[in-house]
């Protein structure tokens, strides 16, 4: 299964549930108030949250003219929110510390992810970090035997600060590409835990310069408004880079993330979009709200 | 980050003081705010609404209270509302069956195996004998988590052969049988409800075992889509029930009033803590505040009731009225405090509190605080007038402060004598004293 079609049965459930709607209501060529407080519902509810779904509603109104189809302006609109430029740092070895909330998938995108890499030839340490969650180590352990990649760990209850410098000593000595950091989940009003988080930060920074070079943010698509705190939150402490969208083969829409990208200029970087190790899709604007606007009759190509 | 409600209402309302009734013209911006408020806590856009013609009907007409002011009666009537939605009395778990079948199920990470080890917890201090069963067989180590926590809380774990739920959950009967145990509690692996394979296995199961309780775990973080799970959860299994788990972060916890008006089933416990006994029973009317963002004093009160010795509080009461206080009260009054749990904690109960103090700060000017008193001899703390500029200084240097910081103290302990004086004299506080050192 190539690419898009697997990205597009990901989505599929989405696609059938909100947005099949908005593709039907513009359809028709006239925009009027009625409609607009529809597809305003509709975006609400994808939990977009009202102040951004009103921003939307309003270049809507603004660029809607004649002649225009309306499905292809409310496309530009939600495009142009979240296509916005980062710079990608390159080091060698790359680290990445993956960070958020409990839940939201941490520990299975990074299983993801070092599949990811590998199949780009890259060579991947995994850093066991979360020692403090039950088992969690054991769940990383077996994500690293089933992409191949080495394992960093000193059971639970370590420190964690201190797994994170042995695994990227352990990649400078053996000339790995990529580490990646697994942390513990934390709710983000718990400041002592964000403390520490920032402590494993600085000390991940003694043993390579500038690490870690991406810290991304897990959001559960299913995240309601809380999301937005949240990555204000952990952009205030650790500098997030970005966003990993996880869980949209579910009937959630992940419209925080319309939200997050605006208010706090993080880009997203990847989507969750099954449990299966390949699961984990780099995140493309336009493709996203394309496979989201598209109806479901579209015939989908083998790329 | 969001404005108050309260304040915004006060701002709707602005216009009616002096009128005795609340018209259709002034509540329409008083509940577009409520509207906003709502979806801003998640609650579903379809239940908004339906609380929103509700209410509005409801305040029309109404008259005002004398003893209110028109904003206050309609926060007042919108709390009811909600508290009518939510389900009024919380509902207790119905363990009929020998050994009773409780069974946990939701989505991925919405906290069932922490939430299974915590009730379990909780059962145990009713006296029961909980055994529980390790049913998730998908995600890695997902059973090697439910063990250690079993260890952790010194409770069974059932695991069998680690690989079919369904016979793990037959044996797992047997072996609740055998051993005795009056309950039996199923952790099963995190789905998505529209994985039909996966949510026909649940329906085994529970055909199966045939459950006294089946509780479906929600994320408190959840949004909008959560009436879509929690509805099709509901269809297949007819769940019992909800634990909301998170609710330690600052989610307001719209999707309780969401998930309790789509299914009609009622949320019965809520998680509050990641310790093994963050497990709390759920009172709707003490959530209303949240969720509408006013705050909760009800739990706030609870609180102070569960912590403050009642003879102390009384012996307290006669010294500010004689003015006696000294600064051995003040230590006290800090140890009362902090029984309470972190400044954190009690400032997000509070309607209107101030959200974004330094609360890393106040704790820590509450621990040089007490420091500062702790350093004193017995004889300075009741009488602190006896402190000299020599014995500041040693004072400052055995609780690793400066003498600026002592006299920071001392300043804020005047102050608050001169305010019981003013208390005293006028038997209410004045607003606005400032230089308190917490």
């Amino acid at each position: 299964m190539g690419i898009f079609s697997r990205l597009k049965e990901g989505l599929k459930k989405t696609r059938d549930g909100f947005f099949k709607n908005v593709k039907k209501l513009l359809s028709f060529d006239r925009l009027d108030e009625e409609t607009l407080e529809e597809i305003e519902e509709l975006l609400i509810l994808s939990d977009m949250g009202s102040e951004t779904s009103q921003d939307v509603i309003k270049a809507l109104r603004e660029r809607m003219h004649k002649g225009k189809n309306p499905i292809d302006v409310l496309k530009d609109v939600l495009i142009e929110i979240l296509d916005i430029p980062y710079e990608q740092k390159t080091a060698k070895p790359h680290v990445i510390s993956v960070v958020g909330v409990n839940g939201t998938g941490k520990t299975t995108t990074i299983g993801k992810l070092s599949q990811l890499y590998s199949q780009q030839g890259k060579k991947v340490v995994l850093a066991a970090c979360d020692t403090f969650r039950a088992a969690a180590v054991e769940q990383l352990r077996i994500w690293s035997d089933r992409s191949g990649v080495d394992f960093i760990s000193q059971g639970q209850g370590a420190d964690s600060a201190a797994v994170g410098f042995d695994a990227i000593n352990h990649a400078i000595s053996k000339g790995k590409d990529v580490v990646i950091i697994d942390t513990a989940g934390r709710l983000h009003t718990r400041s002592n835990l964000m403390e520490e988080l920032k402590k494993v930060h600085r000390v991940i920074g003694k043993a390579a310069q500038g690490a870690p070079h991406e810290v991304l943010l897990v959001i559960d698509a299913t995240t309601g408004q809380n999301g937005l705190i949240q990555a204000a939150k952990f952009k205030e402490a650790v500098n997030v880079t970005g966003i990993v969208l996880t869980k949209l083969d579910g009937t959630a829409k992940g419209g925080i993330i319309f939200a997050i990208v605006k208010e706090l200029g993080i880009p997203v970087k990847y989507i969750g979009v099954g449990e299966k190790i390949d699961d984990l899709k780099p995140f493309k604007p336009s493709e996203f709200v394309e496979a989201l606007l598209s109806s479901d009759e579209e015939s989908s190509e083998e790329v | 980050m969001f404005e108050n409600l309260q304040d915004k209402l006060g701002r709707a309302f602005k216009l009616l003081s002096g009128k005795g009734r609340i018209s259709e013209k002034n509540i329409e911006e008083a509940v577009k705010q409520v509207k906003l408020s709502l979806l801003e806590a998640d609650v579903n856009y379809k239940v908004v609404k339906e609380f929103i013609n509700g209410v509005t009907e409801k305040s029309l007409g109404e008259e005002v209270l004398k003893s209110f002011s028109p904003d206050q009666q309609f926060i007042k009537i919108v709390r009811d509302e909600l508290i009518t939605m939510l389900g009024e009395r919380p509902v207790p778990l119905r363990l009929s069956s020998q050994p009773a079948r409780i069974m946990m199920v939701g989505l991925q990470g919405s906290g069932k195996t922490t939430t299974t080890a915590k009730l379990a917890t909780l059962l145990r201090k009713e006296g029961k004998k909980p055994l529980l069963v390790a049913a998730d067989v998908y995600r890695p180590a997902a059973i090697d988590q439910l063990i250690q926590l079993g260890k952790q809380i010194d409770i069974p774990v059932f695991t069998g052969d680690r690989r079919n739920p369904v016979s793990i959950v037959r044996e797992a009967m047997q072996q609740a049988i055998k051993n005795i145990n009056d309950v039996v509690i199923l952790d099963t692996a995190g789905r998505l409800h529209i994985d039909d394979t996966m949510m026909g296995e649940l329906k085994e199961i529970a055909t199966l075992v045939k459950p006294d309780e089946i509780l479906m775990v929600v994320d408190a973080m959840t949004g909008q889509d959560a009436v879509n799970s929690a509805k099709a959860f509901n269809e297949v299994l007819e769940l019992s029930g909800f634990v909301v788990t998170k609710l330690d972060g600052d989610a307001r916890g719209g999707v309780i009033l969401s998930i309790r008006h789509v299914t009609g089933k009622p949320v019965k416990f809520i998680g509050i803590s990641e310790k093994p006994d963050g497990l709390e029973v759920f009172y709707p009317d003490r959530v209303a505040g949240r969720i509408l963002g006013l705050g909760d004093v009800l739990s706030l009160i609870d609180k102070i009731q569960a912590n403050v010795d009642e003879e102390k509080a009384r012996e307290m009461e006669e010294k500010f009225l004689k003015n006696k206080f000294d600064l051995e009260d003040f230590l006290d009054q800090l140890r009362e405090i902090k029984k309470m749990g972190s400044i954190a904690d009690i400032l997000e109960m509070i309607p209107g509190a101030p959200k974004d103090v330094d609360l890393a700060g106040s704790e820590k000017s509450m621990k040089r605080t007490e420091a500062i008193i702790h350093s004193m001899t017995l004889k300075e703390r009741r009488n602190p007038k006896l402190l000299n500029y020599s014995r500041k200084q040693r004072v400052a240097r055995g609780s690793g402060t400066t003498i600026q910081d002592v006299n920071k103290l001392l300043k804020s302990y005047d102050q608050m004598k001169d305010m019981m004086k003013q208390f005293n004299r006028k038997g209410k506080l004045r607003k606005g004293i400032k230089g308190f050192p917490f």
